[in-house]
Parts: C-alpha cells; structure tokens; sequence
C-alpha cells in the first residue's frame, strides 16, 4: 500500500489527527505561557516585565479565543460539539474541555483583562466620540466608578483572579497533555510525564511569544525597547527552557534504557520519518540552539544590539522547536503501527478543511485579533488615557 | 413454458413450503430477549482457520462496510524459527480475498482473524467525551452514530486499531458483533460464514453455552493482556509472536 511500509492493521493507515490537532496544543499553550508571564508582574512582581503585562494578557486572549476553531473544524460533526457540555462523559479527559476552556476564558482572562483595563475603558468611553464610544460604554457593563478605592477594589480582585489563574494555566495546558499522556494505547504517548512536558513547553512557547511579539510592536512603533524588560523575560525563558528540555531528555533517556517492546518501533520512526522534525527542527535547530543562544547572553558581556538580535533569532526558534514538538508528538504518534510492525505516511492537504492552509489561516487569526485588541485596548502604559479633568494620569 | 393451471396447483404447495424456509432465515423479532441475561463475546479456533476470508467478505456484507475499512478482517503470521518478537504478518485487502501462497516455506504460517474485543473495560468508551460509544447491558461496545461527534479519540485509544471514521457517516464505526442478528437468536454473519467453525458466537452468561466447556479445556488467551481491557474474544493456539 502506498506510504505504508512494513504491517499496519488496515484501520491504522489514514491518520485520524491532522495538523489541526498539532496546531490546537500549539495555541493553547501560547495562551498558558503568555499568561503565566503576566502573572509574573502581577503575583510575583516582577516589576522589569510590566512593559509586557498587558501585552501578555492580551496576547492570551487572541489565541485562547482561537484555540477551539482547529477542534471543531477537525470534528466530523461540529454541529453536535455543544454535547460536551450538555451530557459530558465523565469518565473521558476530552470531555472536560468545554469547561476547563470556558472556565479559563470567563472566569480568568476576560475578568482579569476587564478588571485590569476598567478605569481605560471608563475613561475612553467619556473622552472618545461616535462608534468608538458606543463599544467602550458597552465594555465598561455599567460601571463608570473610577474613584480611588474601586480602583483599589479592582486591583486585590485582580491580584486574586491572577492567583487562581495561574494554576487555571497549568490545569488548562497540563490538561492537554493529559489528553495525550492517558493514553495506554500508544507508547509514544502513553507517559505521565506529559502534562508536565505540555506545561513547560506551553510556557517557553508562551513567554518567546509575548517577548517576540513585544520587541516587534515595540519597533513598529519606533519606541525604544526596553531591555531590563528583555533581559529579564529572556532570562526567564532560558531557565524554563533548562527545564523543558531536561523533562524531554529525561523521558527520552528513560525510554532507551527502559527499551520495551515498543522502543524498536519508536526508535525507527525517529530515525526515518521523525528524522528531520524531531532530531533535526525540534532537538537541534528549536531547542539546543536557542538554549545556547539564550546560554551565551547570560554568560558573555554583549551589546544591547547584539542581545536584540540574539533575542530575536532565539525566540522564532523557540516557537519553530515548540510547534515542532507538537507535530512530532501528535503526527509522531499516529505513525506508527500499534503492531510495533509498520509506518504509515501522513499526506497533508493544501486547500482541505484539515489541509495547510486553514493552518495558515488559523496560525495568522489570533494576530489578526491581538492586532485589533490592540487598537481596542492599549497595552502601552505610556497610552494609558489621561482622566478628563485631572492634571496628569494616574 | 406455458404455466398451466395443474402446474400452479403443483408449484403452490412447494412455494409454500420454500417460504417456510426464506422466513426462517429473516430474524425473528425477540420480544423476549433480555438484556440482562446475556454477556456476548466470541472465542476464535486458530487451529481451525483457513484464511479464506468468508467472514470479512461476510461482514462486510451484512454491515455494508465501506470500502477500504474493516470491522473485521485476516492477518497471516510467518514466524521463523524462535524469533517470536519478529513476525511478518500482511492482510492484503484486510484478507477479503484470501491471501496469496506464502512465499518462505520455512518457519510457521497461521491465520488471526481480528475484530473489536468487546473489552469489559474498553478504554474506547472511557474517552469518548459524549458518551456516543457505550458497553450495552448484554457486553456488546456500541456507537450511537446518531451522537457521534467524529473527534476520533476512540479511534486512537483503541489498542487493537479495530475503529475507524466511517466517511459518509464522518462517525466512529467498529463491529457490532451483528447486534441486530445476535438480539434475534441468530449468529453473527462472520460466524455463520466460515467455513471450518473457527468463528464461534459466545455468550458467556448462558451456563448452556458450549464455550465453557471449551475454556475449561483449552488453552486460551486474549489478545494484549497486558492491556488489561478484559477483552471478551478468546483465541485458542494464540502463537506469542501476535500483537
């Protein structure tokens, strides 16, 4: 059969998760990566990263809002997709998605997003005209009081939200993984050490992201950037990094000397059909180089040019190692036959429903929403509008 | 041929009595059937099969499988020597059509045919997030194609790869075991196809039933034990080297 090499049980051939299912791990860790960086500022103060805090938060928010588009264009019949929330199978992990999705979503992001920006929102909805003011009196949902302590008020609420929102990343991302680790079925994924793996690779995709994306807006707007900001995210990035990788070679080392009976199928995949995005984009271009990228600014004296530059390159390799761990563990995992006896081919569509492009468009999506979210809600303090009335800003 | 009225007298009575018989092969309906009081599973006779596969062209039949898909079918095991970890094992066309005469003579040659497991403890139905795939009250893993999402979860969860999308439907499919047949007294298509009784329909609550006596006397075992599914497809003469 064509693409198949060796013995598959013939139901085994068509691959059953798409580069959609590749593409929703990739996003929802995004989502839990930027926000655990936010919580940095806000639970840890970390007061070097707060040129990034909102920009973080709403980083989360573009991608998070995405992030179930690849599920349910990936399900044969999306229209019942609502069923997981009205008769949940108890015992399925898939089952909780729903909940831990909108839990996330409500109760932690767009609260503490709302919470955060609330005294901008009143204040533009007095000081902006037309349509413009319409959507900001609409966001502010009623509530026009800015006085000093609703503020204050705000501000332990949202201390709090960012309290229960950071184990709401982990439950969110490690959830995923879980996804994936509990199946017994599989050996390549079958590890308890999965969720753990999805939570650190969730934050170093998360926190590349938001510095990427950051020094990028930052130029765009011809600002300076900050690099005690940088500094520190990267700094921050190279320690999850440390870790994320030492979880993946610890899985990894644990599987070759543990050898069982599925390692020689394993270890065949990866060294022919996993080859390139596993041991090549994943291990050597997506993780080691940027570690030692990230590595030699924490080590050497170099100029803040150069660390921008170094910052740059380390975080698109970062992001191409993330996404490359992600095809690996969901393409990589459908490869092979669970006869330990063959290989099947995963033959990508282009202009299919599951196909490249609508990757591509699902990838560029939540840019498109942050890029608006933006223009709705500076994240710049600098930007930060000026009560009417009052002589300076708060 | 001129049908005169002597030969219609003569054709009626034996019509009549050729129609006993087409009703006999229609299932019955069984308003009697009780759920409660059956645990289905099926025990396979390796030593008896032949791989000429009636019960996958059977199957694919009665259950109208679309092409390409099985809910059943035939793998051929060539294990030389003791080099057990190592078969070749092929099923051109799921082994609808028989197979092709074995190319290397030395070592052993068997047929296994497959079909899902009806485990007790079906890690299909554990992660179906809407419950669309169920373990009926008689032992028999269903889908309700009419509550299917098509997410595939149980497609992956599934040790032995007998789940597939079925696409026109875009739903979970697998074998029913003949749900429609075994709930009317009848046997399942598979069974009733093969030619040398190697397929036998079992059900495990009927004291009755022939099976246990073949347990208490035979060697057998399930497939993937380790899985710990509580596969209810019995193989006699499982050869160690089948995965």
């Amino acid at each position: 059969m064509q693409g198949v090499e060796g013995f598959m049980y013939p139901n085994e051939v068509e691959l059953q998760w798409s580069v959609l299912i590749v593409l929703y791990p990739f996003l929802t860790g995004l989502v839990a990566g930027a926000f655990i960086l936010a919580s940095l500022e806000r639970v840890f103060n970390v007061e070097a990263v707060k040129p990034t805090y909102r920009l973080a938060l709403l980083t989360a928010l573009a991608f998070l809002l995405v992030a179930p588009l690849p599920l349910q264009l990936h399900l044969g019949h999306p229209e019942r997709s609502f069923e997981m929330y009205l008769t949940p199978h108890s015992t399925s992990a898939m089952a909780m998605f729903g909940f831990v999705y909108l839990w996330y979503l409500m109760a932690v992001l767009v609260l503490e997003i709302w919470l955060d920006y609330r005294r901008d929102i009143v204040v533009l909805s007095q000081t902006t005209t037309g349509l413009t003011r319409l959507i900001y009196r609409a966001l502010t949902l009623g509530s026009s009081n800015i006085s000093e302590h609703a503020l204050h008020i705000d501000d332990r609420v949202g201390w709090v939200i960012t309290l229960i929102g950071i184990p709401s990343a982990f439950l969110l991302h490690g959830y995923v993984g879980f996804i994936f680790g509990s199946i017994k079925a599989n050996p390549w994924w079958s590890t308890p050490l999965m969720p753990v793996v999805f939570i650190f690779s969730a934050m170093v995709s998360g926190i590349a992201a938001v510095m990427l994306l950051y020094m990028l807006l930052t130029w765009l707007r011809k600002q300076t950037i900050d690099m005690r900001c940088v500094d520190t995210i990267a700094q921050y990035l190279f320690y999850t990094f440390l870790i994320d990788f030492t979880l993946e070679m610890l899985d990894l080392i644990h599987r070759i000397y543990e050898s069982d009976e599925s390692f020689r199928s394993l270890d065949f995949m990866v060294h022919t059909k996993l080859y390139v995005s596993h041991i090549l984009v994943q291990i050597i271009l997506g993780t080691i180089t940027p570690i030692l990228l990230l590595a030699s600014t924490q080590v050497l004296k170099i100029s803040d040019m150069a660390r921008k530059r170094i910052y740059a390159t380390a975080g698109c390799l970062t992001m191409i190692g993330i996404f490359a761990m992600r095809w690996n563990v969901v393409i990589g995992g459908q490869l092979f036959s669970k006869s330990f006896l063959g290989y099947t081919t995963y033959k990508m569509g282009l202009v299919t429903r599951e196909g490249l492009l609508t990757a591509i468009v699902l990838t560029l999506l939540p840019l498109v929403i942050l890029w608006g979210l933006v223009k709705l809600l500076p994240p710049w303090p600098e930007k930060s509008p000026a009560v009417p009335g009052a002589s300076a800003a708060h | 041929m001129n049908l005169t009225r002597r030969h219609m007298l003569l054709l009626l009575p034996a019509a009549g009595a050729a129609w006993k018989y087409v009703l006999a092969g229609t299932p019955e309906a069984a308003p009697n059937y009780k759920l409660s009081e059956h645990w289905w599973g099926m025990l396979i006779d390796l030593t008896k099969c032949i791989g000429c596969g009636s019960c996958v062209r059977a199957c694919q039949t009665e259950n109208d499988v679309p092409e390409g898909y099985f809910r059943t079918w035939v793998e051929r095991y060539h294990v030389t020597d003791y080099d057990i970890e190592n078969p070749q094992v092929d099923s051109p066309d799921g082994g609808k059509k028989g197979f092709p005469p074995a190319k290397d003579p030395s070592g052993k040659n068997f047929f296994v045919p497959k079909l899902c497991n009806h485990c007790a403890d079906s890690p299909c139905t554990q992660v179906c997030p809407v419950g669309a795939t169920f373990i009926s009250p008689d032992g028999v893993v269903l889908v309700d194609k009419t509550y299917c999402l098509g997410c595939r979860y149980c497609v992956q969860a599934c040790p032995y790869g007998c789940r597939f999308i079925n696409p026109t439907t875009n739903t979970a499919e697998k074998c029913t075991l003949c749900y429609h047949r075994i709930r009317k007294g009848l046997t399942t298509a598979c069974c009733e196809n093969c030619p040398t009784g190697a397929r036998q329909l079992a059900d495990l609550k009927n004291p009755s039933d022939p099976i246990h006596e073949f347990l208490k006397t035979h060697s057998v075992q399930v497939l993937k034990p380790y899985m710990a599914t509580h596969a209810k497809v019995f193989y006699n003469g499982l050869d160690g080297s089948v995965r």
